[in-house]
């Protein structure tokens, strides 16, 4: 309701919103890890606070949007944060923006190479979508030529990850109290890095460097060899993203090589999204998508599930008054045969309730596999978030 | 002698008749042209336009549902370069932020790219997707983005009442690909030059919907704008209306509020 009081032009706007979402997860098979908590159904709650502000010139912005987390079942689910807590001054298309903020970079559905400027929220959800709020000073210049930024980020946020009593979980536990970093500068060095983006025609381009500390942790066996420690290796990534947009196909393309902790390795993800605009003469879009991961990097360096995939998805838009979409995909390992099913369904009620569903299932990994420690947490996610 | 001239004149006039009748389609094909190019050069000049408007839904079970958006417009004064514009939605509320950038064509397909606040990510999406409904409006996305007068093959059909106002009557064929019309027809009033009412005929020839342009309203710099326009589906019984606030000209809005990189920072 606030937000519709935003004030615009000749004086300084405020705008508040808020949402909460109540969310249950239920586990269809018995846990498989000691630990883990032994009833089907998993909790949470979740509130995000939305102020913004911007001066009657409109040449300042601020933002501060607070994040918190309650898990019934797994504390270290639970979480507090500030997704986004800055100021940014405009001036001759340049600006300057510090303090905590959450930037996305790339093309692809399936994975996500090429953002590495926050922290992924692991313990909220497997797809890697959730993240942090990074501390940073970004100076951003918008040129005819395309757009240049430069990202100081002086304070590393740890990746979030199941607790003892959560699934989705490997059988050790992350210790997330007793990290390792390879500088020693911990969690202060100050990581940089460079981003161009712009597009010719039908192509849109985005080349990025990284430097710093890797934001994948390779999570290694405690001395005592009862968790898992996180170790943050100091890393520098080179990415590349493209996407070349023609009639109702959209052709992607992400890359990476990253000078890591054992190695030099690329990693790659590409495809295509075709969509049938109203299809069978209906208002209704369905869209086709074909993503394929390829990932280089030895066994030494942080474990990834995208090495050697095919992602093979569906979108359904019914593009009517609620938004209903369903976005149905299966992913298959050609090297494990490891399988990932997911659905992801969603639908406004009224004006302000959104309800989703996921569904997601492991299948067909052997205790040699990365998802094996997944192989009975197969669940299905309800979601309902009220939007203030 | 007589006999001949008045042969010959009558000749001449059979001749001047065929041709007449033969120019005939190509003379209302240009009258059809200039009306729509006089209409659309009455906006000619207004540079940049920021304006907030509620779209509002109807089902025809009389379900109501009500977005607020706000619409940002870079004029281009070449006939031959389409507009730049920016659509930001406020509501519902769980898409607050989300933003459609376009820099309209004329018969190349449009750039467009959107915003998802969830993400935070900018997509690049394809504007093949004409004649699909715009949020789940009556409005495709061809009648929503930025109308430009070189998309379309005009033919002046007549003259006929329309209120109180006189309206020149216009056939007109987008030019474009995909467009879900196979043809539209438009009243242009011969006072103002403006649209009062569109109607779109589907790839089957069919009605399919009609737009009402109402409320027009003369702002300091010349330009008309209607403030109410109703599109009313007749094959659904959906209708889909737009009610603007007043219309902001000369914000100082540049080339820079149209560009992708601007979209992560519009709140």
């Amino acid at each position: 309701m606030l937000s519709a009081l935003s004030v615009k032009a000749d004086e300084a706007s405020w705008d508040f919103s808020a949402n909460v979402d109540l969310q249950s997860r239920i586990f269809v098979q018995d846990a498989l890890w000691p630990g883990q908590e032994s009833r089907s159904g998993q909790l949470s709650i979740a509130a995000t606070a939305d102020i913004r502000w911007r001066n009657a010139a409109r040449n300042q912005r601020a933002s501060f949007i607070p994040y918190f987390r309650w898990d019934e079942a797994d504390s270290e689910r639970s979480l507090i944060d500030l997704r986004e807590a800055y100021w940014a001054l405009e001036a001759n298309s340049f600006e300057l923006l510090v303090g905590a903020n959450t930037v996305f970079w790339g093309v692809t559905e399936t994975v996500h190479l090429v953002d590495i400027i926050n922290q992924t929220d692991g313990a909220a959800d497997i797809d890697g979508e959730e993240k942090l709020g990074q501390p940073m000073v970004n100076l951003e210049a918008q040129r005819d030529w395309g757009l240049v930024g430069l990202y100081v980020l002086p304070y590393f946020r740890e990746r979030t990850f199941a607790g003892v009593d959560g699934r989705l979980r490997a059988p050790l536990v992350v210790d997330t109290d007793h990290p390792v970093y390879q500088s020693s500068r911990e969690q202060n060095h100050v990581d940089v890095a460079l981003r161009y983006s712009h597009y010719v025609g039908d192509v849109d381009i985005g080349l990025s460097l990284f430097s710093g500390t890797s934001r994948e942790p390779r999570l290694l066996p405690s001395i005592d060899g009862t968790s898992l420690l996180p170790h943050y290796d100091q890393i520098d990534q080179f990415g590349l993203d493209l996407q070349y947009t023609h009639d109702a196909w959209l052709w992607k393309l992400e890359a990476i090589v990253r000078d890591g902790f054992s190695e030099t390795f690329a990693a790659a993800v590409g495809g295509f999204e075709y969509t049938f605009y109203q299809a069978r003469n209906s208002s209704s879009d369905v869209g086709l998508l074909i993503e394929i991961q390829y990932d280089g990097r030895n066994e030494l360096e942080p474990i990834t599930t995208a090495d050697n995939d095919v992602f093979v998805g569906a979108r359904l838009a019914l593009n009517d008054i609620q938004d209903t979409a369903v976005l149905v995909g299966v992913g298959y390992d050609v090297d494990t045969n490891e399988t990932f099913f997911n659905v992801e369904a969603d639908r406004r009620i009224g004006d302000n309730l959104v309800l989703e569903v996921r569904a997601r299932v492991f299948s067909g990994a052997t205790p040699q596999n990365a998802t094996y420690a997944l192989s009975r947490d197969d669940y299905i996610q309800l979601q309902l978030s009220r939007y203030f | 002698m007589k006999l001949k001239t008045i042969t010959s004149t009558a000749l001449l006039l059979v001749f001047a008749v065929s041709l007449a009748e033969r120019a005939d389609a190509a003379t209302l094909d240009e009258k059809g042209f200039e009306i729509a190019a006089r209409s659309d050069r009455t906006d000619v000049g207004f540079g940049e336009s920021e304006v907030e408007l509620k779209m509002v839904l109807h089902n025809a079970a009389g379900q109501e549902a009500t977005r607020s958006l706000r619409i940002s417009t870079l004029e281009k004064p070449d006939e031959s370069v389409g507009d730049k514009s920016l659509v930001f939605f406020n509501t519902p509320r769980d898409i607050e932020g989300t933003a459609l950038l376009s820099h309209a064509k004329i018969l190349d397909p449009d750039d467009q790219w959107l915003y998802l606040p969830a993400l935070k990510r900018v997509k690049r999406i394809s504007s093949s997707n004409k004649s699909g409904p715009f949020v789940g409006s009556e409005f495709a996305f061809e009648d929503f983005t930025a109308i430009e007068l070189n998309k379309f093959e005009y033919t002046f059909i007549g003259v006929e009442e329309c209120d109180d106002l006189q309206c020149d009557v216009l056939e007109r064929l987008p030019r474009y690909e995909n467009s879900g019309y196979t043809k539209q027809i438009a009243w242009v009033d011969q006072t103002d030059f403006q649209i009062r009412k569109v109607e779109f005929y589907d790839r089957r020839g069919d009605l399919l919907k009609v737009l009402e342009l109402k409320d027009y309203r003369l702002y300091e710099n010349g330009v008309w704008r209607a403030h109410l326009l109703s599109m009313s589906n007749v094959q659904t019984n959906k209708d889909t209306d737009l009610v603007y606030d007043d219309f902001k000209f000369g914000s100082g809005l540049t080339e820079d509020d149209f560009v992708k990189g601007r979209l992560s920072r519009l709140r």
